[in-house]
This record gives C-alpha cells, sequence and structure tokens, in this order.
C-alpha cells in the first residue's frame, strides 16, 4: 500500500494517514510524494498494489473515489500532484506502456478541503480515511482468498 | 494545458498565453505582451499560494527545522535538510566530523542523481524531441525512459540507504545522523553506481546530440565554491565576476523583492546588477576545473566548452553532473567507515546560523536565529527558484525578441521550453506557472 500526499498540507496527508493504520494492522505500507518514476519503482513487480491519495477535483469533501487502474487509465489531472506533471496518473500510463504495473492496482481517492499549512485532517476527510482503511482490508482479503 | 489566444495575423498586434505549463513542478504561468513588433511586458507568474513554512517553523526547536523545511519539496528534500542543518550547527558551534560529512556528500548525490535524471530525461528531453511527454518518450525511445528510470532509482536507493528512506529521509538530524548505515549495504551500491556512470555518460553524449535554439547570454553565475572539490553540499559563495564571500555576508549582496505579478519573492543582487543565474550552468561554469576528468571529457564530447552560455544545453550540463554524482559517490561508497559517533553532540541555545548547499536547481540559502532555549525566532529560506526567477524573464525577453516572427505555437513551446532550462521548482519557490503572449 502506498500511501501519498505530504503530512505538512493538512488534508493532503490522508495518504500517508491511511499507510500508518494500515502499517499498524501488519500491511506492508509505505509513504510517498506522488512523484511518478518513484511510484513505478515502488509498485513495480508486485502482485498487488494500493495507492491511496488526496484529492481536489472541487467534490464534496471526503468523497471517495475508486480507480481500478490495472485496467484502465486514470485522466491527466485527477490527482494534483504538480511535480513537473508526472504524477500518479502518468506514471500509470507509462508503467502501462513498459509493463511495470503490479498484477493488480488499485486506486483510491478522497476529496480534501484544506490543503493549508497543518497537521491535522478535517473531520470529513477522517472519516473517509477510516471508511479507506475498512475497504483496503476488505479488497485484500479478498486477493487472499482467490 | 496550454491555451492560446492570437489576435491579428499581421504580427502588429498579438497576445499569447499559456495558462498552465506543463512539466514543471507547480503551477504557474506566462504572459508575453507584443506591440509594434516589440515585446512592451513579460511576466513569469507564480501563483502557488505563498506557502507560510518560514512562519510555521517559528516557535518550533531548532532540531525540528530540518524535518519540517524537507517537506517544502518532494524532489530535493536534502537539499532542506542539510540547509537547516548546517545552519543549525552554525548558531550552536557544533562541528560534525569529516566522516558525517563524507556521508552527507554521499546522500546528497543521490539526490542530485534522482532529481537531474527525472528532470532531464523524462521532463526536459521531450521538448527537444517534438515530444509531448515521457510516454511519448517511452514509446518513441523505449530505452531512454528504461535507463532514466533505473538511474532515478539508483539515486532513491542512496537516500533509502543513507537517508532511511527515499522520498524524506528519516535517519538525518542536527549533528548528522541517528544511524551510521551498514557498510555491507553501502557496499552494494558501487556495482550500481559504476553502472550509472555509464547510463549517464550515454544520456549526455545523446542530449549533446540535440539541435540546440541559437541563443547565448552572458550570465552572472553564482555557486558555491569548495577548495577541494566540485562543490555540492558545502562552500563559500562565488561568481563569474569576483564575488567570493562567506555564507554570513549573504544579505550584504543578495536580496528579496516581493513583486505584484509573483507569489515568490524575487531574488535580487543587492548591486543593482541585474538578473543572476543559479543551478548547473552557473555551477558548471564557475567550478568546471574541479569535475572529474571523465566529467569533463564526456561534457567536450556532448559539446560543451568549458563555460555554457546556452541556457537549452542546461540538459547536457544536467546529465555531465549526473556522471559526476555516480563517480563521486562511488569513491564515497568505496572508501566509507560508519562514522562512529554517527552524530556530533548538540547543546541547544541561543545562536545565529547561516547554511547553503547546491540544491539540483542552485543554491538554496537559510538563516535561523534561536532564543536561549534553542527555540526558532525566525528563519529565512531562499530557494533557488525565487532567485533564478528574474533570470527566466530576462531569457525569456531574449527568446521572444529573437523569434519574433515564429508562429505563436511554436513560441509558445519555445518558451515553455526555456522555463524547463531551469528546471524550475515553483512549489519551493512560493512560498506553484500558465503561458500567455499578447501581441497588440
Amino acid at each position: 500500500m502506498i500511501g501519498v500526499g505530504n503530512r505538512f498540507r493538512s488534508d493532503d496527508g490522508v495518504g500517508p494517514w491511511v499507510a500508518d493504520r494500515l502499517a499498524e494492522r501488519g500491511v506492508r505500507a509505505t509513504e510517498a510524494s506522488g512523484e511518478g518514476a518513484s511510484l513505478i519503482a515502488l509498485w513495480e513487480g508486485a502482485e498487488a498494489a494500493v495507492v491511496v491519495d488526496a484529492m481536489a477535483s472541487g467534490g464534496a469533501p471526503g468523497s471517495i473515489r475508486h480507480f481500478d487502474a490495472g485496467a484502465a487509465d486514470i485522466a491527466a489531472g485527477t490527482f494534483a500532484y504538480s511535480s513537473h506533471q508526472f504524477g500518479l496518473a502518468e506514471a500509470v500510463a507509462l508503467a502501462r506502456e513498459l509493463g511495470r504495473l503490479p498484477g493488480r492496482l488499485l486506486v483510491y481517492g478522497i476529496e480534501g478541503e484544506s490543503f493549508a499549512p497543518g497537521e491535522t485532517l478535517s473531520s470529513a476527510v477522517r472519516a473517509a480515511a477510516d471508511e479507506v482503511v475498512a475497504r483496503i482490508l476488505a479488497d485484500i482479503a479478498a486477493w487472499q482468498c482467490r | 494545458m496550454s491555451d492560446a489566444t492570437a489576435a491579428g495575423a499581421s504580427g502588429i498586434a498579438k497576445t499569447i498565453k499559456v495558462d498552465a505549463l506543463a512539466r514543471v513542478e507547480g503551477e504557474g504561468a506566462l504572459y508575453v505582451r507584443i506591440k509594434d513588433g516589440a515585446v512592451k511586458d513579460i511576466k513569469f507568474r507564480i501563483f502557488e499560494p505563498p506557502r507560510f513554512f518560514e512562519a510555521l517553523l517559528r516557535g518550533r526547536m531548532f532540531s525540528d527545522a530540518p524535518d519540517i523545511t524537507a517537506r517544502i519539496c518532494g524532489i530535493c528534500p536534502v537539499a532542506y535538510i542539510m540547509g537547516a542543518s548546517h545552519a543549525m550547527e552554525d548558531a550552536l558551534g557544533v562541528m560534525p566530523s569529516p566522516a558525517i560529512g563524507d556521508l552527507r556528500r554521499l546522500l546528497y548525490c543521490g539526490e542530485w542523481i534522482e532529481s537531474h535524471v527525472l528532470h532531464a530525461a523524462m521532463l526536459h528531453a521531450p521538448d527537444f524531441l517534438g515530444l509531448d511527454d515521457a510516454l511519448q518518450l517511452a514509446k518513441s525511445n523505449r530505452a531512454v525512459v528504461e535507463k532514466a528510470l533505473a538511474l532515478k532509482k539508483l539515486g532513491n536507493d542512496i537516500l533509502e540507504v543513507i537517508g532511511g528512506r527515499a522520498v524524506h529521509p528519516v535517519n538525518t538530524r542536527v549533528g548528522g545522523f541517528y544511524k551510521a548505515p551498514a557498510p555491507a549495504a553501502v557496499a552494494a551500491l558501487a556495482d550500481r553506481l559504476r553502472w550509472g556512470a555509464d547510463a549517464a555518460q550515454d544520456l549526455a553524449l545523446l542530449f549533446g546530440g540535440f539541435d540546440f535554439p541559437d541563443y547565448e547570454y552572458d550570465y552572472t553565475c553564482v555557486s558555491l565554491r569548495h577548495p577541494d572539490v566540485y562543490a555540492i553540499e558545502a562552500g563559500r559563495l562565488v561568481s563569474n565576476r569576483g564575488l567570493d564571500i562567506a555564507l554570513a555576508e549573504f544579505f550584504d549582496h543578495f536580496g528579496e523583492l516581493h513583486v505584484a505579478h509573483s507569489n515568490a519573492l524575487h531574488g535580487v543582487m543587492t548591486d543593482g546588477s541585474g538578473p543572476y543565474l543559479v543551478g548547473p550552468i552557473a555551477r558548471y561554469n564557475n567550478n568546471y576545473a574541479q569535475l572529474s576528468e571523465r566529467a569533463r571529457d564526456v561534457a567536450k564530447q556532448a559539446g560543451l566548452g568549458p563555460v555554457c552560455n546556452n541556457p537549452y544545453r542546461s540538459i547536457v550540463v544536467r546529465m555531465v553532473e549526473t556522471l559526476y554524482a555516480c563517480e563521486e559517490a562511488l569513491r564515497l561508497a568505496e572508501a566509507y567507515e560508519p562514522p562512529a559517533p554517527p552524530a556530533a553532540d548538540v547543546v541547544p541555545g541561543p545562536g545565529k546560523g547561516y547554511g547553503c548547499t547546491e540544491a539540483p536547481r542552485g543554491i538554496c540559502f537559510h538563516h535561523y536565529v534561536l532564543d536561549a532555549e534553542g527555540r526558532i525566532v525566525t528563519a529565512t529560506i531562499v530557494p533557488p527558484t525565487a532567485q533564478n526567477q528574474p533570470q527566466i524573464e530576462r531569457d525569456l525577453l531574449g527568446v521572444v525578441e529573437a523569434n519574433m516572427g515564429m508562429a505563436d505555437d511554436d513560441l509558445k513551446w519555445r518558451c515553455e521550453q526555456t522555463i524547463r532550462n531551469y528546471d524550475p521548482c515553483i512549489s519551493c519557490a512560493t512560498h506553484f506557472l500558465d503561458l500567455r503572449v499578447e501581441r497588440d
């Protein structure tokens, strides 16, 4: 599991927050800035990977979007990691071209409310994060049953 | 992301704009207005909201500064960690051992490798090949992207071995490191670094064969200089115009100016001498003689002389520096012995200190004042892109003036390419860009 975001930018820290909760449950979880080449290096060779990242798409704070990135590309600009515009969506497309996608790749996006400097999640995002943790644990359980 | 509005086919009156500049770090815009065949106005705007990191630091302990400032940037966290650590050590009279210094330089080489390769190969190279992005590059020249990704991973792995984590290292602290990396883990980097030097050489030679736009500028180059080695993590501040000062004298010669059109402060020289350049070309021009023989030889084969004044060739300079960073990291990895202790003792107290290192994009300057308990009273961080911003605008002016007859879409492309010469880290500079050319 890869938690994308910046812990010092309020709701942008939701990815790392989810990673922390999953690590406590024994899931192999790591934190990433969202820079695309590093994401490819992290998920390459994995049987399955889940990415969680904050979104700023103008939707209701705490709303959750789910993408099966193994099946289809994500629209550019869905996740606002800026680094030279080579972020999660670009990494998924490039990894597909180079044959470097994991066996399964799921992405959860959580709409953020505040991205101001700060270290706490807003209540709507915190609630959504709890739900995403539960959904990822269920995803993992389903994979292990196969 | 580009959106152009062109009015007036005669070329007498026109506006071109790019409202969301791609392949740079952050959000910014470029606006150019042309009237009667002359550039009337040019503004490189950065409109990511100010980030207030300096205010976030006030009241925190000195020891928090490296980890918090590291979050200013996901690409160059080591620059912030090291600049803040050095400044705190300066303030508190701490002198880490040479072995700690060597390990820090090795860590920094990792950041140069990963940052330079990401920008040069994945983001800037498509400009020279008429491609939109790295995905198209992967389709047309898969080997370049494969090589770049492997080099990038090598840089990240150095960060992980020395820093404990690939993105924001957790093993670093004021005074040195929490834990000295295991010799076997460092030794395991050696073969990969030999491969890395070869890969960087291949890319430098490949990029050296690109068709570079014909534009030169007599840059005032500002960089660090170290007496013994090509400056990365330490040195005095020098320029190609005779400046040679200690870090504490920075504010006697450099200032920050707020301009209405940008959220990033503009770096200025207090003598009024105009814009100045920091980054790969500035370092190369100032410290060429200190590059390795192999790096200088590859530079020559890739078409570079001892001085480079064509900003588009920065893509080649980045790969020469990547080659050097691989060689340097190899030298340090082979000589590695765990520093004992891994960190110098640090006693909290009052003081003021300065720190400056060569981030991949150029000098990144830190200054802190601490109270009696070692809490931060004031924090000032001058990142490289803020310093380059006036020079970027000056280059754009020159490029637009020299290419007035170019079709709007081509001119827009050329302007974007020009900005990417600087690998601008806009999120660092604001404490995020878009392109408009207006002809009226």
